[in-house]
């Protein structure tokens, strides 16, 4: 009887140690910061607007085992993972009809961004060309401002050149 | 016409088309298969896909070909369903009926479910036939499961002979599983 009681106490004793780091463990994340990152796979949803659903209180349940058990966000995740597959992630797949989560809002900016960038060519050339101005006078007048200057008199010759080239290219 | 070459149009027409064509795309592939349904319709029976899902108990994995040469009664469910529940305890009768004589088994496929409610559920109801898990969703393309519960059943030769999309009764497993049991089903 009384090898039994020291055996016991014993036992008792060296319970005690792993008891008390279990119930010591920091938590080192919370509920709500894992049910934002995860899909309840029943109801299509974030698990977090997930209220009532049975299967997402069950899933809560899960998650808030494995928070007491001090286990990081991402260990989570890794065990949800492996119970519920990779559908229980929030971030979409990376094949099939999924991928076009990612890849539509890509090719909209994409194509939204060359559509502004061929609007904005259209508009400066409908605008017309440039107004060309002489060089300036160097000599301002009596006020000030200076005026472009006014062309001097023709060379001479130049309008026989000018009509020899009409001509020839029978204008 | 001048209006309708420029690039900004030719940009939006084709971003319009496309997300049009993703959208017939997304709609035609979203609804569950029921190629099952369709070939059983026609008086077909079309092979069974076979799948390869690990145990619920841990011990390995287990794949449909094992059970060949058997009728085998594919149970799909989850701990949190209660329709699952209210046909457990049928589906443990028939195992143990179907089982007597070797020729046939039941087969749980737990799915969107933790471990932990499912080993409770099977305690709770007792169920002694072999319990696998589906977590990366094998069966849904495969056999077009789209909720739970909903049961397959196999023949012998590995062919679909039945489903139910829903929960299964009596008449169900006398008319489609007990048939098989007879030599050259």
């Amino acid at each position: 009887m009384r090898r039994l009681l020291a055996l016991l106490m014993a036992a008792a004793l060296l319970a005690l140690p792993a008891a008390a780091t279990a119930a010591d463990c920091k938590p080192r994340t919370t509920l709500g910061d894992v049910e934002d990152e995860v899909m309840c796979p029943v109801c299509g949803t974030p698990l977090a607007l997930a209220t009532e659903a049975p299967q997402a209180n069950r899933e809560r349940a899960f998650i808030q085992g494995l928070v007491d058990d001090c286990l990081s966000k991402d260990q989570i995740k890794d065990r949800l993972v492996a119970e519920y597959g990779s559908e229980v992630l929030s971030t979409p797949d990376d094949s099939g009809f999924d991928l076009a989560a990612t890849l539509v809002p890509a090719g909209l900016v994409l194509l939204g961004g060359g559509a502004l960038a061929a609007a904005a060519l259209q508009w400066r050339r409908s605008r017309g060309g440039w107004t060309s101005y002489g060089p300036l006078d160097d000599d301002p007048d009596e006020t000030g401002v200076r005026e472009p200057r006014r062309p001097g008199p023709p060379e001479p010759g130049a309008s026989e050149r000018l009509q020899d080239d009409l001509d020839r290219y029978g204008r | 016409m001048q209006r309708l070459r420029s690039p900004f149009v030719i940009a939006a027409l084709i971003g319009v088309t496309a997300l049009l064509g993703l959208l017939v795309y997304g709609l035609s592939h979203n609804g569950p298969d029921r190629a099952i349904e369709d070939s059983l319709a026609k008086g077909q029976r079309e092979a069974a896909p076979d799948f390869d899902l690990p145990r619920l108990d841990g011990g390995g994995r287990q794949t449909l070909a094992d059970y060949r040469g058997k009728v085998v009664v594919l149970n799909v469910w989850g701990s949190w369903c209660d329709p699952c529940r209210t046909e457990s305890p049928l589906l443990e009768r028939w195992h143990k009926r179907i089982s007597r004589d070797g020729k046939g088994t039941l087969l749980g496929i737990d799915v969107l479910d933790n471990t932990p409610d499912a080993e409770a559920f099977i305690r709770e109801y007792g169920l002694t036939y072999p319990q696998l898990k589906d977590p990366e969703d094998q069966l849904r393309p495969e056999y077009g499961v789209a909720g739970v519960p909903e049961t397959i059943v196999i023949d012998p030769r590995g062919r679909v002979a039945a489903v139910k999309r829903g929960p299964v009764d009596d008449a169900f497993m006398r008319q489609n599983v007990a048939p098989l049991l007879k030599a050259g089903s």
